[in-house]
């Protein structure tokens, strides 16, 4: 798994790409917990993720229970097909805010 | 009675770094017996967070232990089971969670019983670790 990271006035988009499993998540977890921390709004670009587990799941779960607790926003952004799968499997694709671009959550918040 | 025919065994370090490797394999083999696209992705998914668990929960911590991974042609279902060497688990407290909690972590067990037909956890004879055994019924028996 790679990450990059766009960093906004109002917003962080981390962008995680390739798959996000076991090996893996702890980096995409830290990520998204070190901006929530610095009090910035997340989103997570799910587009180029071709695979993710349990854990990359929980990872993103973490991340919105955190912004939730604090008054920000954690979005996902252009989830792949492989991701919102796994999503669903989990019941969780109602759960998060879930945007097709920047400009949709921009709008939308 | 099952006659089970194996596919292949696999024995690797319980490290979290091996799971690609699990997935690929997991993939050729399912993709060889002529399961759709959303089958193999299931049962790659199954597998991999099946040795998660092991790696996660049974051993506690990275490359501390072996597991072997068996897939069997078991007349009309493949099977897949994993067999490690930590400390044999109470197998009633392997149970998928309420998923209204929203909270972090527990789904290994809901994904494997969503995507498997079958989800067990056997004894190991010599009580000298654990087995979780997966089935997925085969699409046709033709080709393979």
């Amino acid at each position: 798994m790679e990450y990059e990271v766009t960093t906004e006035e109002k917003y962080t988009i981390i962008t995680l790409k390739g798959e996000v499993d076991l090996h893996f998540s702890p980096a995409a977890r830290k990520q998204i917990l070190k901006f929530l921390g610095k009090k910035h709004n997340v989103l997570v670009d799910l587009s180029q993720v071709e695979y993710i587990d349990s854990s990359g799941v929980a990872s993103l779960v973490e991340g919105y229970k955190l912004a939730r607790t604090n008054g920000l926003d954690f979005c996902l952004l252009n989830s792949s097909d492989a991701a919102v799968r796994v999503l669903k499997l989990a019941h969780l694709d109602q759960i998060f805010p879930m945007y097709l671009s920047i400009n949709e959550y921009l709008n939308g918040s | 009675m099952n006659i089970d025919t194996k596919v292949i065994e696999l024995r690797f370090p319980s490290c979290s770094d091996r799971l690609k490797l699990i997935r690929a394999v997991i993939c050729s083999v399912a993709g060889m017996y002529g399961y759709t696209t959303q089958d193999v992705e299931g049962m790659v998914l199954a597998v991999n967070e099946a040795c998660m668990n092991i790696i996660q929960h049974a051993y506690g911590q990275e490359c501390v232990g072996e597991v072997i991974l068996e897939v069997l042609d078991r007349s009309d279902r493949l099977v897949f089971r994993l067999t490690d060497s930590a400390p044999p688990c109470d197998r009633s407290l392997i149970k998928s969670r309420d998923l209204s909690d929203i909270r972090p972590g527990g789904l290994g067990v809901h994904l494997m019983q969503q995507v498997m037909d079958t989800v067990e956890y056997i004894e190991r004879p010599d009580k000298k670790g654990n087995i979780v055994e997966m089935s997925k019924k085969l699409p046709h028996r033709e080709g393979v």
